[in-house]
């Protein structure tokens, strides 16, 4: 009998504890960091493709544009509106998105995803030039 | 049957604690070679696999030896292997595990192993020694364990059993082969470019792997209640004794065709092992000495005298199984890397944390061996209750 | 009654996994129209060959002093770390001796000049390359569009099974991070991180652009590049009329780099 009262108990506590983050909560989300764009950026207007397709994309977008670049060796994206890009992590994107603390960082800390592209790529070319 | 493992005497328990504070060492610094980077071992840009490869290969042939109780007793119904198979096959998983933790180790990038996967690559061997490790680890899993379970029982073991026995019988051949394949393929790497290594490899494992259950056997006898027999052991010592004539006559056959040849691409790598190359030679102690350890294993096995007398036995079978762990688990892999492909002799030598890593590794898989032991010998000693 | 009941269940678990599969299935077609919207394509300037290919002319270089500009301007573009620890030594292109570069093909009694001399060794870009045999990931590949032996960073596991596939030692291992080693850094180009192998790349990056590698570039014409398989380009012209040979030729990868001696 005792013994299915501390299975009871240990029970809850399990739930209550694997439930916690939901429950502490309370369904408020944490608002989303709001995109902060260089100059460049701002300049541009669009991006290679739509800011909706590039916020729920971009990941996707990249790893294409990994694949193509470093295994076929085709280097040019033609954008659904017809213009074209050097497909570059380091002198494309981050070249208008010279800010990673504030434009990448932010977001990918609030979806707590924790992406090691800058472990080879540089995070601002611009300095260079 | 878990839970006899974990009810146990206080001997038992003091063993599984140390056991766990060499896994916890060798944890840590590997905590700390994920952080920095393999630079804290003593590889080099010319000796690209060391220390862990080294004993990965050994202990891939300590698994593949476990099939020598496994065969004589599914094939040859030698009845007397019924009580041991069992102890054959917990060694093989023990081994396995740690073949795989070997190799884990040695990734520059463990995060990304699944890539093997992801990107399945038929024509490179690495790619098939993966999936043969794991085979064979589940092969064993299964194997053993319902076995033992249908002994407790005191029944038959299932009969769709039997023909993955029969299986892993030659998938233990393979996972050696395999290994063997990693090394004697590859264009330019004199040493280990014969087609005897597979052979070499297969020999030594037969020797290092029931030398081992020779010296398991021995302790259990004394630790618990259960006997694997006398018969048992000398049966185990014989095949010990044959399988280390094999490999010291295949490593014979190997240095008369570099010798006699005298082609300096397959020459050069045994002159550095043996007698040292541009005055270069850190493992010449230890190649001689593994040749000695081996030799004296074999006139020890070979002759009835001394083999009869367990004490001698317990001996021979520790020489031979170091001697063997020398030859392949040091030489073997350092000497394919020197001279190296552009003829400079850089040394490998590994270092302390790379040792301490190796030795975690080890003590994991003693860990689980002797909880798969204590398992065993727990269910053995209930059914002669 | 069992067999009907078991009927249903089959029904069902039918019809789950058909509604489980629509979502997958429309998200497929969605990404093909995307697809079709976007193009990828190569460059307009990019150079093209069936199998590029390196003839070396040795005779142009005496000493160190005429390789350094080589092997600085590659290294320098691709961020090559500068490692003190000869263990941890990372090079895509340097200079041995004559016996070392082709060991084998050294008499025991050589000119005097050529015993001096230092060689210059790089990746071969094997045409049957053994480290691309070996690499369990296609992480290390050939080219199909040009018999270009690439390194794939994102997918190396850093195995170094290719390491030990490579007659000619032209790989190297990140022992560790590269990044504080490198003097200056070209933000043009990835560094590593730590745990990957490295090696030369024909300069695939500039080909794309219309630029011949750069170590062609500085070598003043002692270095030249082209179509192995172009009768009509020039290093097919300069194996056609001189005397060559490449290292290790009996072990059969086909290296696709030349040397006149
Ligand atoms: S030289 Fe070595 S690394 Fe380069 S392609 Fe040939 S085998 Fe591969
Ligand atoms: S180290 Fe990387 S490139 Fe080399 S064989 Fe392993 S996965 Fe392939
Ligand atoms: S071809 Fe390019 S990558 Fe290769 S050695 Fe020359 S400069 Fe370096």
């Amino acid at each position: 009998m005792s013994e299915k009262k501390l299975i009871i108990l240990g029970l809850i506590i399990f739930v209550v504890i694997v439930t916690f983050p939901l429950w502490y909560n309370r369904g408020k989300a944490a608002p989303a960091p709001e995109r902060i764009l260089t100059d460049k950026a701002k300049a541009a207007k669009v991006c290679v493709r739509s800011t909706d397709y590039m916020k729920a994309e971009h990941m996707q977008l990249l790893d294409l544009w990994r694949d193509s670049v470093v295994r076929q060796g085709t280097r040019i994206y033609v954008s659904p509106s017809g213009k074209e890009y050097n497909m570059s992590l380091s002198n494309r994107c981050l070249d208008c998105h010279s800010n990673k603390a504030e434009f990448c960082d932010r977001c990918h800390n609030y979806a707590s995803v924790r992406p090691y592209c800058w472990d080879c790529h540089i995070d601002n070319p611009k300095e260079t030039s | 049957m878990l839970e006899l493992a974990i009810k146990g005497s206080k001997r038992y328990y003091g063993w599984m604690t140390f056991l766990l504070a060499v896994i916890g060492a060798g944890f840590l610094v590997y905590l700390w070679q994920l952080d920095f980077g393999l630079g804290i071992t003593g590889l080099s840009r010319d000796a690209s696999w060391g220390f862990y490869i080294a004993n990965f290969t050994f202990l891939v042939g300590v698994a593949a030896g476990g099939v020598m109780v496994v065969l004589p007793y599914y094939l040859h119904d030698y009845k007397a292997f019924g009580k041991v198979t069992i102890l054959g096959e917990f060694l093989a998983i023990a081994s396995v595990i740690m073949c795989i933790t070997f190799i884990l180790v040695d990734l520059g990038q463990p995060m990304r192993v699944f890539n093997v996967f992801l990107y399945p690559t038929p024509n490179s061997v690495l790619f098939w020694d993966t999936i043969v490790l794991q085979g064979y680890l589940l092969l064993n899993i299964i194997i053993g364990w319902n076995v033992l379970e249908a002994e407790r029982n005191n029944v038959h073991y299932q009969r769709w059993l039997k023909p993955l026995i029969y299986l892993s019988i030659p998938w233990a051949i393979s996972i050696h082969t395999v290994t063997a394949y990693l090394y004697c393929g590859l264009p330019g790497r004199g040493f280990w470019m014969t087609a005897i290594l597979a052979p070499r490899f297969l020999s030594s494992a037969f020797a290092s792997g029931p030398a081992l259950l020779v010296l398991l056997c021995l302790i259990i006898r004394r630790v618990s209640s259960f006997d694997p027999g006398r018969e048992q052991i000398q049966s185990l010592a014989k095949i010990v004794a044959y399988a280390i004539c094999v490999n010291v006559f295949f490593f014979l056959c190997e240095v008369f065709v570099v010798f006699y040849s005298q082609i300096p691409e397959h020459m050069d790598h045994f002159k550095y092992l043996f007698v040292g190359l541009y005055g270069k030679g850190a493992y010449v102690p230890w190649m001689w000495a593994s040749l000695t350890l081996m030799v004296i294993g074999i006139i020890l096995t070979v002759n009835p005298l001394t083999r009869k007398n367990e004490g001698v036995l317990a001996v021979a079978c520790v020489l031979i199984f170091l001697g063997t762990w020398i030859d392949k688990g040091l030489g073997m892999i350092a000497g394919g890397f020197t001279p190296n492909p552009l003829h400079h002799v850089n040394e490998y030598i590994p270092t302390l944390p790379e040792i301490m890593i190796a030795l975690g590794v080890w003590a994991m898989g003693f860990l689980v061996l002797s909880a798969l032991f204590k398992i065993a010998v727990g269910v053995k000693e209930e059914v002669r209750a | 009654m069992d067999s009907s009941r078991r009927r249903v269940l089959q029904l069902l678990g039918l019809s789950a996994l058909g509604l489980s599969v629509k979502p997958v299935l429309n998200a497929f077609a969605e990404e093909a129209e995307q697809q079709a919207q976007a193009q990828i394509k190569r460059g307009e300037n990019a150079l093209s060959a069936q199998q590029w290919a390196m003839v070396v002319d040795t005779r142009a270089f005496e000493s160190e002093d005429d390789f350094a500009p080589l092997i600085e301007a590659c290294h320098k573009i691709h961020n090559v770390p500068v490692l003190e620890n000869k263990r941890h030594e990372i090079k895509w292109i340097w200079t041995d001796h004559f016996h070392n570069a082709f060991p084998g093909k050294a008499a025991r009694f050589l000119s005097e000049e050529v015993e001096k001399r230092p060689f210059l060794v790089l990746c071969n870009h094997c045409e049957n390359p053994p480290c691309v045999r070996a690499c369990p990931t296609k992480a290390t590949f050939k080219r199909e569009s040009d018999g270009i032996v690439l390194m794939d960073f994102h997918r190396c596991i850093g195995c170094r099974f290719c390491m030990a596939a490579c007659p000619f030692g032209a790989r190297s291992f990140n022992f560790r991070d590269p990044r504080p080693f490198i003097k200056e850094t070209n933000k043009q180009f990835p560094t590593r991180m730590k745990g990957v192998v490295e090696k030369c790349n024909f300069c695939a990056e500039r080909l794309a652009v219309g630029q011949l590698p750069a170590c062609v570039a500085a070598s003043d014409g002692a270095l030249t590049f082209g179509d192995l398989y172009d009768p009509a380009s020039e290093v097919r012209e300069l194996i056609r009329t001189n005397f060559t040979i490449r290292r290790k030729q009996t072990l059969g990868t086909e290296p696709s780099v030349y040397y006149i001696v």
